[in-house]
C-alpha cells in the first residue's frame, strides 16, 4: 500500500512537473543571447524543485489528513466501547441493585484515567526508549503537540496517538470491574485502579508497545512479541488481574447457592453490539493509519467475532440443547479478545479458525474450569479476557504472515504459517510476563488498597446493594 | 358476603375479567403474585449456571360477593381459567363478616 502510494506520488509529479518546462519552453527557442538561455534554464530548473517540494509537502499533508481523520474516529470508537459499551454489557449482568454502581466504575475510570494520562501516564507508557517502563519525556503532555512522532505513528499528530492511546489505557482497568463486581467499594475501586494502571498497565504498555521496550517486535525488543491491539497489554493484564482480584477478595454473599441471575440481558444485548462495533476501532486503528493495514485487521476483527458467537453458541447448543442470547453476545465478546492480537497480522481464514477456537475454549472457562476451581469471578473477567487473551496471543504466533505485515521486513517470515515457529516462543515470553507482571502488580495493589481504603463492602451494604450503599441512588425508581 | 380468592394463570386473565363482568360482576382487586402449587417450575441457564425457578408468576383476583352471586361467579372463574392442565391454580372462599364503603360508611352488602 504505501508503495503504490509512493509510485502514485512520482507519477502525479512527473505530470504536473512538465507543464512549466512546456511554458518556459518557448522562451527558450525565441532568438536570445545565449547567456540569456542558459539563465533561463537555471531558473527553471530551480522552479522545478520548488514545485517539487511543494507537491511533497501536499502529498504528506493529504495522507496526514486521511490517516488523521480515521484515528480520530478509531479513538472515539475505543472510549465508546467503555462508555456505554462495557458499561452496558456489564450492568446488565448484575443484580438490579449494583447496577449503577458497575455502570459508574467503568465511567469514573473515563475520567480518572484520562487525568492520570495526561499527568504522567502517556509519558510513562511512551516516552523513552527503557525495556521495561517509559520516562518523564512527555509527562504534563510536554511536547506532545500536532507534529508527529515518529517512532510510532509518523503521518498523524501526536495529539491524536496519544488520545487514541489513552482510550485503551481507559477500557483495560475497567474490564477488571467484571471480576470484582457486586461487592467493591468505590473508594477502593479508585485507589485500585490508579495504582494498578501504574504498575501494570503502563510498564505492559511499555514493554509491548512502547520504543525499546522487552516485547516490542518492531522497534528493538529482546522477545519481539506480535501484539497488534492489546491481547497482552489489554486483556491478558486485565484478565488475569480479574481472577487475582476475584481470589483475593472472595465470593459474593451467598454465592453460588444463591441464583444471582443477571437483571437485564437486554442491556448486556446493546453493550455487547456495541463492543463489536468499537472494537473495529480498537483494532483498525491500531493500524495508525488508514490503509491496507486497517483494512486487514478491520477484516480480521469481524470474522473473529462472528465465529466466536457461532462456536460458542454451537458448544451450549450440544451441551444444554438451546442457544442462548447471553451465550451468543459473550461468544463474540471472546472472539473480539481472541483476535485483538493477531488482527493485522492473519488473513480472514486464520481470523474464523481464531474466532472458533476462542468461542469454544471460552466457553469452557467459564461453565467446566470456573466451577471446577469454585472462584467467583462474577462477569467472567478471566474467563473471557484472561483466557481468551491468551489463546489469541498464542494463536498469533501460529498465523501471523508476512503477506498481511511484513513487521521483520520484506521477505522476512513473521509466524508459524510462514515457517517462523520460533515466534511462538517469543508470544509464550509475552503471555508469562504478562501473566507475572498481572499477579504480582495485582496482589501488590491489593494489599495497599486494603491498608488504605479496604478492597470490599460490608456484608450488609452488599445484601442491601452497592447502588444505595456506594452511592446513595437507585438505577430504577418504578414508582417515581 | 363471600369473598373468592381465586389464583390463576396470567395468560386466563382478560377472559376471566370479561367473563366476570358479563355476569355483572365489576368489582375486584388484582394482584401480580409468584407461587406454586404442584406444578414445577422451570429452569434457566446462565453461561453452564443452573437455576430453577420455582415461583412462578399468577395472578390473583379478590372478589367480595353477596351470597346469591357466589355460586355463578365460582362457575365463571371455572370455566374462563380452566386449560386443563397442571398450574390453573385454585379458588378459595371464606365467609366475609362485614364491608364498609369508606366514601359514605354504608355497611353490608349494599357496600360491595
Amino acid at each position: 500500500m504505501k508503495r503504490m502510494g509512493i509510485l502514485c506520488c512520482c507519477i502525479l509529479t512527473l505530470v504536473l512537473s512538465s507543464l512549466p518546462i512546456r511554458a518556459q519552453q518557448p522562451a527558450a527557442s525565441s532568438p536570445r543571447a545565449p547567456s540569456a538561455a542558459s539563465a533561463s534554464s537555471s531558473d527553471s530548473a530551480k522552479a522545478v524543485a520548488d514545485k517539487l517540494n511543494q507537491l511533497d509537502q501536499r502529498v504528506t499533508a493529504a495522507q496526514s489528513n486521511a490517516d488523521n481523520a480515521w484515528m480520530l474516529v478509531s479513538a472515539a470508537l475505543v472510549l465508546m466501547m467503555t462508555g456505554p459499551g462495557l458499561a452496558l454489557f456489564y450492568g446488565g449482568l448484575v443484580r438490579h441493585k449494583n447496577v449503577l454502581a458497575i455502570m459508574m466504575q467503568s465511567f469514573a475510570l473515563m475520567a480518572l484515567i484520562t487525568v492520570l494520562w495526561a499527568l504522567v501516564g502517556y509519558s510513562l507508557c511512551f516516552g523513552g526508549s527503557g525495556p521495561v517502563i517509559g520516562n518523564f519525556q512527555f509527562a504534563m503532555l510536554r511536547g506532545v503537540g500536532v507534529m508527529p512522532n515518529a517512532d510510532y505513528a509518523a503521518t498523524i499528530p501526536q495529539l491524536t496517538f496519544m488520545i487514541y492511546q489513552l482510550m485503551f489505557a481507559v477500557i483495560t482497568p475497567a474490564l477488571i470491574t467484571g471480576a470484582t463486581a457486586e461487592r467493591m467499594k468505590f473508594s477502593g475501586t479508585c485507589l485500585f485502579m490508579t495504582l494498578w494502571f501504574l504498575l501494570v498497565y503502563a510498564p505492559m504498555a511499555h514493554m509491548v508497545w512502547g520504543k525499546g521496550g522487552f516485547l516490542n517486535a518492531s522497534l528493538g525488543g529482546r522477545f519481539p512479541t506480535l501484539d497488534f491491539a492489546g491481547g497482552t497489554v489489554v486483556h491478558i493484564t486485565s484478565g488475569v488481574s480479574a481472577l487475582v482480584c476475584a481470589l483475593y477478595m472472595g465470593k459474593r454473599v451467598g454465592y453460588p447457592k444463591q441464583p444471582m441471575p443477571p437483571h437485564s440481558l437486554v442491556l448486556s444485548f446493546i453493550g455487547a453490539c456495541l463492543l463489536w462495533v468499537g472494537w473495529f476501532g480498537f483494532n483498525a486503528g491500531s493500524a495508525l493509519s488508514s490503509g491496507g493495514l486497517a483494512s486487514s485487521a478491520f477484516v480480521a476483527t469481524h470474522f473473529g467475532a462472528a465465529a466466536a458467537a457461532l462456536s460458542w453458541s454451537l458448544a451450549e447448543w450440544l451441551k444444554n440443547g438451546r442457544a442462548s442470547a447471553l451465550g451468543a453476545i459473550s461468544g463474540a465478546v471472546a472472539g473480539l479478545v481472541a483476535i485483538t492480537p493477531a488482527a493485522g497480522f492473519v488473513d480472514p481464514m486464520s481470523a474464523l479458525g481464531i474466532g472458533f477456537v476462542a468461542g469454544a475454549f471460552c466457553y469452557w472457562m467459564v461453565t467446566k474450569f470456573k466451577a471446577i476451581f469454585g472462584y467467583d469471578d462474577a462477569l467472567d473477567a478471566f474467563g473471557v479476557h484472561g483466557a481468551g487473551g491468551t489463546i489469541g496471543a498464542l494463536l498469533t504466533g501460529v498465523c501471523a504472515r508476512m503477506v498481511i505485515n511484513p513487521i521483520y521486513g520484506d521477505g522476512k517470515a513473521v509466524g508459524g504459517f510462514d515457517g517462523h515457529w520460533g515466534q511462538v516462543g517469543n508470544q509464550i515470553v509475552g503471555i508469562l510476563l504478562a501473566w507475572v507482571f498481572a499477579i504480582v502488580g495485582t496482589i501488590v495493589t491489593l494489599k495497599i488498597v486494603d491498608a488504605v481504603t479496604g478492597v470490599r463492602v460490608t456484608e450488609e451494604q452488599e445484601i442491601q446493594g452497592l447502588d444505595i450503599t456506594q452511592h446513595g441512588e437507585e438505577g430504577y425508581n418504578l414508582e417515581a | 358476603m363471600m369473598k373468592i380468592e381465586a389464583i390463576i394463570q396470567p395468560s386466563r386473565f382478560e377472559s376471566v375479567k370479561d367473563a366476570l363482568l358479563e355476569i355483572g360482576i365489576d368489582g375486584m382487586t388484582v394482584t401480580e403474585v409468584r407461587g406454586h402449587g404442584r406444578q414445577k417450575g422451570h429452569t434457566e441457564v446462565y453461561r453452564g449456571r443452573e437455576y430453577t425457578v420455582d415461583l412462578l408468576p399468577k395472578i390473583k383476583l379478590d372478589l367480595v360477593l353477596p351470597d346469591n352471586l357466589v355460586n355463578r361467579a365460582v362457575e365463571t372463574i371455572l370455566k374462563s381459567a380452566k386449560t386443563g392442565k397442571i398450574g390453573d391454580g385454585k379458588i378459595f372462599l371464606t365467609r366475609v363478616e362485614e364491608a364498609i364503603r369508606i366514601r359514605n360508611e354504608e355497611r353490608g352488602e349494599s357496600a360491595l
